[in-house]
C-alpha cells in the first residue's frame, strides 16, 4: 500500500473488477491518486504574483499577527490539476441522471452561469449608492413579479439564503402577525410525519412545540388528525405539496380551509413546487406562506451543497410583516426600502445582512424567462411524466410504497421487494453507483420503510431513462437471484469503497494537523 | 424548448407505458378547481440571444466596481480574484454536483471542504471550523444561538463596534429563540464597555474585529473578562484578507469566530452569495450549527472523507437539532479555497499588506482635504471619516461625478445621530489615481 507524505494510506487497493491487477506506482490510471495541499508542502511559495507594500504597518503595534498562520500556497498549474483531479471523484448532473428525490437535480443552463457573472450584476457592491444599481432592482422586481404571478400570491420577501432560511422567515411572519394580534398563546406548529427535517427544525429554532400530525394509509395528511390536533395553541401547520411521497395532497384546500378555521396560518413548503408550477398556483390552495428553492424549481446550480436561494410568498395577511429589505415603487422608480420604519414597522427584522442571493436571483429570472409560461407548465409536465414513466416500468420488479394512482414528479419505493434477500435499501443504492448512476434518496421520508425516493427531473430524455430503468431492473433481478457480494461490497467501481462514517463520528478528525498519526487505519 | 429533451413522440410513447391517455390524467389529485386554464400570464419561452440582451440591458444601467474609483466595505470587499478560481469552480462536476451524501462519489467535495476546514481554521486561530454558513452575518446570529445551548443562559451582549446589520440578523434570531441581547452605543473605539456590561446572566459577548468604523481591536481582555464570567466570547469579523495582518481571533482568546468569507474568491454580487466561516473550540464542537467534513477510512482502508457529526443536524435529529441550516455555502466555499490555495500565507500576507497601504494612502488624502475629520485611530482597510455635511449626500454627489465614496454609516444605522460619519474602504483594486480622483472631487464638493 502506497503512503503519501505523512505516512498515510493513498493508494486505491485493486478491485474485482480490474482483475488484481495492480499498477507499480499505486495509480489507478487517469484516476489521480491526490494527497492535501497540506502534504504537498509550499509553505513559502504562493501562485499569486503581488507587490511588496512599501507602507509599513508600523501604526498596528501588537495588533500584527507575527506567528506562522500554516497556509501553503500553490502555483496556478499545481491548483489546475489539484481541484481537477478532485473533482473527477465527484459524480455530477452533467455525467448522468442524479435521481435524488426531494432535491431535484436537473440541468443547470450555461447561460444563467455567463449571465450571473456580467460585471452589471456580479461586481456591484449591496452597499453603493442605490442610484447606481438601478438594473438589479428592476432585475429583482422582475423576478418577485414571476415568482408572484406563479405562485398567485401577492407579495414575495426575496432575501432567505435558501429552502430552510426561508422556512425561519415564514414561520417568523407568521409569529409577528399573532403577536399583532395580541394573540400569545399559540406556541404549537402541526407538522406531518413525513415532512423534511428542516419543518420541525425550524419551528423549534425559533421556540415552537413540534407536534406531528398522522398520515393516512395513501400517504396523504390526515385530517381528523388534523381537525384533532388543531386548536388555540397552534400557530401555523407545515405541509409539503407535493409531500414528501411524491404525492399531490388531495385534500389540501380542505386543510386550509381547517386551519384558517382555528387562527392558524398554512406554511407550505415549496420543495416540490417543480412538479406544479405553471399548472397550479399555491395561492389558490389557500397557502399564507411558501419559500421557492430557486435552486430546485428554477435550476441554480446545487454546488455541491450550495448556495441556495429561498424567497418566500406571503399571502395578503402576512405580507406586512415580511423582513427588510424590500422594493417598493417610488415617484423616482424602485427603492429599496433598508429599515422598518412608519408604515413598515411591523417587519420582523432582517434575515441577514444585505439583500439576499442576488447571484442565484440572476440565474433563476434567466430560467423562468427562457421556458416562459408555457415552457414552465411543460416542465411540470415532463418531471411527472419522467417519474411516472419510472414507477410504471419498475413496478413489476420493486414495490411501490403507493402502487394506486400516479405520482407526481418523484416515484417511492418502499424495500418490501428486498425482503429476504439479504440486500437492504442503503446496498442496493450503492450498488446503482456501479452502474453508474448516483443513488436516489433513500431513507427518507421516514413513514416509507426503507424508503427509495426517484427524482428524475424534466431535464432527463427518454434514452437516459430507459438507461436508468435498465440498470435498475438489471441490479433488481441481481438482487432477487441471490447475488447479495454483488450489494454488500458495493460501491466496486466508483473512486472509493464503502467509508466508515461511524468511525469518523466516533474519533472525529476535522481539518489536517502536522502531527496526524501514521494510519487511521491502524487504529 | 432547448432544456427540454423529450419530443412529442417520446411523450406519447411514455403515456402509453404508463397506461394513461393524457397528461391530465397525472395530475387527477388536484382539485379541480385550482388547475390553471391556461398558461398563467406571462411571457412565453424566449432565446438565448433575447434573454442574454434583456439581462444584458439591465447589468448595463448598474455600475460596476471596477468601472469607477470604488471605496464601498462595510461588510463586503471588492478584491481582485485569479482567473483560474472561476474556471474551476464551474467544472461540472464542482458545479452540477449535489451535497456530499454519498461520500463514495464525492471525494472531490469533501476533500475541498475538508481543506477548507483547515484553512478557516488556521486563518481564524480556531481548533475546528465547519464547511460554512450561509454568511457573516447569519453566522453570527447562529454563534450566539450555540453560546446559549452552551452556557444555558440567555443573554447576548453586542458591542458599539458591530455591523448594526449583523445586529439586527441576530436580533432577529435570538428575539424569535427568546434569548435577550444587550446592544451598546455605536462607539468607534470603545470596546471596554463590553466589559461592563457582563454579568452572570451573560451567554457570550459579540465584538467585531476590526470593527465596522475600520477599528483594529485586541479583544483578549474583552475575552477574559467573558470566559471569568462564564460567558463565551464569540469574534465577528467581516473583512477575512485582514487575518493576513492582523492577530487572529483565536490568539486573542475567542471561543467561537465567525466571519464573512466573501472577500477570498467570491465576487460582491450586490449581497450575495457570500459564505459564512465558522470556527470554534474543539470541545464545543458538537453544539455547533451546520456541516461538518472529517476524515475516516473505506471498506479497503484507504483514507477518505465524508459528512460527520450529523447527529446534530435537521435530517437527523428534527427537532432536536442544533440548527434548522441544512445547505451550506459549497461552491462559494470551494471559490474561498481555490483563491486561498492560490495565495497561501505568503500572498495573503503581501494581499493584507497592500491593502493596508492603499487605505493608509487613502486616508492621507482624505484628511488632507479641509473639513474631513478621520475618526478610526488605527485600522487595516477601511476607516470612518466626519464629514462637515451628511454623508449620504456627499456620497450621491461623488457619485454623480463618477467616484463610489463608501457608505454612510447612517444607511446601515439611521437612527444612531451619526449622519456625518462616511465609512471608506481601500483595497488593492484601488489605484493611487483613484485615491487622488477621490481627493480632488471631494474637495469639489465639499467646496
Amino acid at each position: 500500500m502506497s503512503m503519501n507524505n505523512v505516512g498515510r494510506p493513498t493508494a486505491p487497493q485493486s478491485t474485482t473488477a480490474s482483475g488484481g491487477f495492480s499498477s507499480l506506482t499505486g495509480g489507478r490510471g487517469l484516476l489521480q491518486d491526490e494527497v492535501l495541499i497540506f502534504e504537498r508542502g509550499g509553505w513559502n511559495k504562493t501562485g499569486v504574483d503581488l507587490p511588496e507594500a512599501t507602507i509599513q504597518a508600523d501604526d498596528l503595534g501588537d495588533l500584527i499577527r507575527t506567528a506562522p498562520i500554516g497556509l501553503p500556497g500553490l502555483s496556478e498549474p499545481e491548483t489546475m490539476r489539484h481541484y481537477v483531479r478532485l473533482s473527477q471523484k465527484n459524480h455530477a448532473i452533467d455525467l448522468a441522471l442524479y435521481p435524488l428525490g426531494s432535491c431535484t437535480m436537473k440541468h443547470n443552463p450555461r447561460l444563467n452561469e455567463k449571465l450571473a457573472r456580467l460585471s452589471g450584476f456580479a461586481d456591484i457592491h449591496p452597499l453603493q449608492p442605490q442610484s447606481t444599481v438601478p438594473g438589479a432592482l428592476e432585475l429583482m422586481d422582475r423576478l418577485a413579479h414571476w415568482l408572484k404571478t406563479l405562485t398567485g400570491m401577492p407579495a414575495v420577501a426575496l432575501t432567505p439564503k435558501a429552502g430552510a432560511h426561508g422556512e425561519l422567515c415564514g414561520i417568523l411572519a407568521i409569529r409577528a402577525a399573532h403577536e399583532a394580534r395580541g394573540d400569545d398563546a399559540r406556541k404549537v406548529v402541526l407538522v406531518p410525519t413525513s415532512a423534511h427535517g428542516t419543518n420541525p427544525a425550524t419551528a423549534a429554532f425559533v421556540g415552537y412545540s413540534v407536534r406531528e400530525i398522522a398520515q393516512t394509509d395513501d400517504g396523504r395528511v390526515d385530517l381528523a388528525d388534523l381537525e384533532a390536533k388543531l386548536g388555540p395553541d397552534v400557530a401555523a401547520i407545515m405541509v409539503t405539496n407535493p409531500n414528501t411521497c411524491g404525492l399531490f395532497e388531495r385534500d389540501i384546500v380542505e386543510i386550509a380551509r381547517l386551519t384558517h378555521a382555528a387562527g392558524a396560518y398554512f406554511y407550505c413548503d415549496g420543495a416540490n413546487f417543480n412538479a406544479i408550477v405553471g399548472r397550479v398556483r399555491p395561492g389558490d390552495l389557500g397557502v399564507d406562506a411558501m419559500h421557492i428553492n430557486l435552486h430546485k424549481t428554477f435550476s441554480t446550480p446545487h454546488g455541491g451543497g450550495g448556495p441556495g436561494a429561498g424567497p418566500v410568498v406571503l399571502s395578503e395577511a402576512l405580507a406586512p410583516f415580511a423582513p427588510t429589505p424590500w422594493l417598493v415603487h417610488g415617484p423616482d422608480g424602485l427603492r429599496l426600502e433598508e429599515e422598518a420604519v412608519g408604515e413598515a414597522a411591523q417587519a420582523f427584522g432582517r434575515m441577514s445582512a444585505f439583500h439576499g442571493q442576488m447571484g442565484m436571483y440572476v440565474r433563476a429570472y434567466a430560467y423562468m424567462r427562457s421556458h416562459g409560461a408555457d415552457g414552465l407548465k411543460q416542465v411540470a409536465e415532463d418531471a411527472v411524466l419522467n417519474a411516472n414513466y419510472i414507477k410504471a416500468r419498475l413496478s413489476d420488479v420493486m414495490s411501490p410504497a403507493f402502487p394506486d394512482g400516479p405520482c407526481m414528479h418523484e416515484a417511492l419505493f418502499d424495500d418490501e421487494w428486498l425482503e429476504g434477500t439479504g440486500v437492504t435499501t442503503l446496498d442496493f443504492a450503492k450498488a446503482m453507483i456501479d452502474e453508474g448512476f448516483h443513488p436516489m434518496t433513500m431513507y427518507f421520508p421516514l413513514v416509507v420503510h426503507g424508503a427509495m425516493l426517484i427524482e428524475p427531473t424534466e431535464t432527463e430524455s427518454k434514452h437516459e431513462l430507459d438507461r436508468f430503468i435498465t440498470a435498475l431492473r438489471a441490479l433488481a433481478e441481481a438482487a432477487k437471484a441471490g447475488d447479495a457480494d454483488r450489494f454488500k461490497g458495493a460501491p466496486h467501481l466508483a473512486p472509493m469503497r464503502r467509508l466508515d462514517e461511524t468511525l469518523a463520528a466516533r474519533k472525529p478528525r476535522l481539518r489536517w494537523r502536522p502531527e496526524a498519526p501514521a494510519s487511521l487505519a491502524a487504529q | 424548448m432547448r432544456y427540454l429533451p423529450l419530443t412529442p413522440e417520446d411523450r406519447r410513447e411514455m403515456l402509453g407505458a404508463i397506461g394513461v391517455d393524457d397528461i391530465d390524467a397525472l395530475f387527477v389529485d388536484v382539485p379541480r378547481s385550482a388547475v390553471l386554464d391556461g398558461p398563467v400570464d406571462l411571457p412565453g419561452f424566449a432565446g438565448e440571444l433575447e434573454v442574454e440582451r434583456e439581462l444584458g440591458a439591465l447589468a448595463g444601467r448598474n455600475v460596476a466596481a471596477g468601472s469607477v474609483p470604488f471605496f464601498c466595505g462595510a461588510g463586503a470587499y471588492r478584491h481582485h480574484v485569479p482567473a483560474s478560481v472561476d474556471h474551476i469552480i464551474q467544472r461540472s462536476e464542482f458545479l452540477t454536483s449535489y451535497t456530499p451524501y454519498q461520500p463514495e462519489i464525492a471525494q472531490g467535495t469533501l476533500q475541498v471542504l475538508f481543506e477548507f476546514q483547515t484553512q478557516v481554521a488556521a486563518l481564524t486561530g480556531m481548533e475546528v471550523a465547519n464547511a460554512s454558513l450561509y454568511d457573516g452575518s447569519t453566522a453570527a446570529a447562529e454563534a450566539v444561538m450555540m453560546a446559549s445551548r452552551v452556557t444555558r443562559r440567555g443573554k447576548a451582549v453586542m458591542s458599539g463596534g458591530l455591523h448594526p446589520h449583523y445586529v439586527q440578523s441576530v436580533e432577529n434570531l435570538a428575539h424569535a429563540s427568546g434569548v435577550a441581547t444587550v446592544r451598546l452605543d455605536p462607539a468607534i473605539d470603545a470596546e471596554d464597555a463590553v466589559i461592563a456590561a457582563i454579568d452572570g446572566d451573560t451567554a457570550c459577548v459579540v465584538v467585531q474585529t476590526p470593527n465596522v468604523f475600520g477599528t483594529a481591536t485586541d479583544v483578549s481582555k474583552i475575552a477574559a473578562a467573558a470566559q471569568a464570567a462564564g460567558a463565551l466570547m464569540i469574534v465577528v469579523t467581516t473583512e477575512a484578507v485582514s487575518f493576513g495582518m492582523l492577530k487572529s481571533p483565536g490568539e486573542m482568546g475567542a471561543d467561537i469566530a465567525v466571519a464573512e468569507g466573501q472577500s477570498i474568491g467570491n465576487a460582491l454580487n450586490f449581497g450575495g452569495p457570500y459564505v459564512g466561516l465558522f470556527a470554534c473550540r474543539e470541545k464545543l464542537v458538537r453544539q455547533a450549527p451546520g456541516r461538518l467534513c472529517g476524515e475516516t477510512v473505506d471498506a479497503d482502508g484507504q483514507r477518505g472523507f465524508v459528512l460527520t457529526l450529523s447527529t446534530r443536524e435537521q435530517h437527523i435529529r428534527r427537532d432536536k437539532a442544533t440548527s434548522n441550516i441544512c445547505t451550506n455555502s459549497g461552491l462559494c466555499a470551494l471559490a474561498f479555497s481555490i483563491h486561498m490555495s492560490l495565495l497561501g500565507e505568503v500572498g495573503l500576507r503581501r494581499l493584507a499588506a497592500l491593502n493596508h497601504q492603499q487605505a493608509m494612502k487613502t486616508k492621507i488624502a482624505l484628511a488632507s482635504v479641509a473639513g474631513v475629520e478621520v475618526l478610526t485611530p488605527r485600522f487595516f482597510n477601511e476607516f470612518a471619516v466626519r464629514l462637515p455635511r451628511p454623508a449620504a449626500e456627499v456620497v450621491e454627489a461623488l457619485a454623480a461625478r463618477g467616484v463610489i465614496a463608501g457608505v454612510p454609516y447612517s444607511r446601515l444605522n439611521p437612527g444612531a445621530g451619526l449622519e456625518d460619519v462616511l465609512l471608506v474602504c481601500a483595497t488593492e483594486t484601488v489605484t493611487d489615481g483613484d485615491i487622488e480622483t477621490f481627493k480632488t472631487e471631494l474637495a469639489e464638493v465639499l467646496a
